[in-house]
């Protein structure tokens, strides 16, 4: 009896000495911050009067803003789509092919690991109006495009964000498919059933939960697509990539805090409503 | 799958998988190239004439000119570089200390309001830092952080994507083997030390790659949080290079790529572990 008393109370401790010292920093580094801003987006910018919904209308109604919301938008709508059909296509056909295909599963996800900034140049060699792209489509007999500095742009970003991302997303194909059970495979093809009807009938459906897992998380990461924006084009890009990171520091170079704060504000509502579902498919897939 | 059918998907897949390779292999041979054929090939890029830059597939006099160059006469480098291998190494010190055992205590200890507080790390984990910036940046200027290295490191310490990451592999860890355990007499923290720890060890090599490849790569936050320009990793300094530095550029490139090309080739398997679990799945 009285062993089992101090183990608890040992239990107890554990937890304290184990668990507070992270909760104490994520207050003091997220949650209480955000607090903060969330109070702040209610007053103005100097003297901190209460101003209401005074801030969220001035941000609303600002171009600007609604550039950026409309370019990560349309980044987002063209990319995830894109991102996930072709990297579930791929993972199938790497696995169709023995030995090879896993090395060239590796090649995929290299980009992952390598720093953005060590490409850079890269880029802007491939990207420049007289850079290696344009040489090829000149040789091609086709037209030089101007890629930084019109709707091109975009493309350009959409390029380096499926470098970046389509081994990374492999992965999670790959981690889905693995989770179909063989034997539905093996019963399917006593019935006699073709690869394309197995690959409709069976792979197809039991991927449903992946593929919504994958498009949540695929949103989430387009937002760190400003990295590769900023390190080609600075902080002015052509307006067709002008994103939320580029207003922020704008705004945040002119001291308009009232207007980051109320922005940040909407977009974390943004962001709860895809996390909201990101947990829905994870509680369907009985995990956590 | 016939046979020939085989050999078309195998063909298009390593064309893409070229395309993929070609700006990685750019880069590096970019550092090999010596300076006059970097010039020759890239300097149309810097003038408006008609011509158009080219690049050889291996440099046509493959030459460690540029490297030695950054290594030993540029005084500017190695402090950048010093900056990121702090940035990266406080985060991963700091991770180890704070956040594993956290973690442990979320996976295995009872804990009241326990999915609250996984859900609460579940939100912050996955909020981009569009949002977070303002709030830390506020929180970091009143504890006298900005423009230290501090400003960078610690609220990466204290992020929630490693614990929740972290809380997922020590999940995984047999509930008998901890019960027996404690019906010998251990107390929690030997538990954690001699049971959690080596059975985790693969979770925590796979949580610290992802880490160290997030860390190593930072823009936004040293961007925002460090004015000081001698505090700046290596990251923020490549954008700045201009032709004439252009071989160096290269080189500083390749130096930044190095560890964590290595990395990624010696741990491959641990680094998919860990992307697989960060979808959920396992």
């Amino acid at each position: 009896m009285k062993n089992r008393k101090r183990s608890h109370l040992g239990i107890r401790w554990s937890v304290a000495v184990f668990l507070l010292p992270h909760m104490a920093g994520v207050l003091c580094f997220a949650l209480l911050p955000m607090v903060r801003v969330l109070v702040r987006s209610f007053q103005s910018a100097v003297g901190g009067s209460w101003v209401g919904l005074k801030n969220y209308l001035m941000v609303w109604n600002n171009t600007a803003f609604r550039l950026a919301v409309s370019n990560t938008a349309r980044f987002i709508l063209v990319c995830v789509p894109i991102l996930v059909v072709m990297s579930l296509i791929l993972t199938v056909a790497v696995q169709s092919i023995p030995v090879v295909g896993k090395h060239i599963r590796s090649i995929f996800l290299m980009p992952m690991a390598i720093p953005a900034a060590s490409v850079v140049l890269v880029w802007k060699a491939l990207f420049h109006d007289s850079g290696l792209l344009n040489h090829v489509l000149l040789d091609m007999g086709a037209d030089a495009i101007p890629w930084m500095d019109s709707g091109a742009a975009f493309w350009m970003l959409v390029i380096s964000y499926l470098w970046k991302n389509l081994g990374y997303t492999m992965v999670l194909w790959a981690a889905g498919l693995s989770a179909i059970p063989k034997s539905c495979y093996e019963a399917a093809q006593v019935d006699g059933a073709t690869s394309r009807q197995i690959f409709f009938r069976i792979t197809l459906p039991n991927l449903k939960g992946t593929a919504y897992i994958l498009v949540v998380l695929s949103v989430l990461n387009s937002f760190k697509v400003f990295r590769e924006a900023w390190l080609v084009a600075g902080d002015y890009p052509d307006q067709s990539m002008y994103l939320l990171q580029h207003l922020y520091n704008n705004w945040f170079r002119e001291l308009d805090f009232d207007k980051i704060a109320a922005a940040g504000v909407m977009c974390s509502l943004v962001i709860f409503l895809l996390i909201g579902m990101l947990r829905r498919a994870w509680d369907r897939e009985d995990n956590l | 799958m016939s046979a020939m059918k085989r050999c078309l998907v195998l063909g298009v897949l390593v064309l893409l998988a070229g395309f993929v390779f070609y700006p990685i292999w750019f880069a590096v041979t970019g550092a090999f190239s010596s300076r006059w054929e970097l010039e020759k090939n890239l300097s149309p890029l810097f003038s408006s004439g008609q011509e158009m830059a080219a690049w050889p597939l291996l440099p046509e006099a493959p030459t460690l000119r540029s490297l030695v160059e950054v290594l030993l006469d540029s005084p500017g480098f190695f402090p950048m570089f010093w900056n990121s291998v702090a940035i990266s190494a406080g985060i991963l010190l700091g991770q180890l200390l704070v956040d594993i055992p956290a973690a442990w205590a979320l996976a295995r200890l009872p804990i009241p309001g326990k999915k609250v507080i996984l859900t609460a790390y579940i939100v912050l984990m996955l909020m981009p830092f569009q949002v977070m910036m303002f709030p830390q940046y506020l929180m970091l200027d009143d504890l006298h952080l900005l423009d230290t290295l501090w400003a960078v490191i610690l609220p990466a310490v204290f992020s929630t994507f490693p614990v929740f990451m972290l809380h997922r592999f020590f999940q995984a860890i047999p509930q008998e083997i901890i019960e027996a355990a404690r019906l010998d007499g251990a107390g929690e923290g030997r538990i954690f030390l001699w049971i959690g720890l080596p059975l985790g060890a693969p979770g925590v090599l796979s949580v610290a790659i992802l880490t160290f490849l997030d860390s190593w790569n930072l823009i936004e936050q040293p961007m925002t949080y460090l004015k000081t320009k001698s505090l700046w990793p290596l990251s923020l300094f490549l954008p700045e290079i201009t032709l004439p530095d252009m071989g160096m550029g290269f080189a500083a490139a390749l130096l930044m790529l190095i560890p964590a090309l290595l990395l990624f080739w010696n741990c491959q398997e641990y680094l998919e572990r860990g992307i697989a679990l960060s979808g959920g799945k396992e």
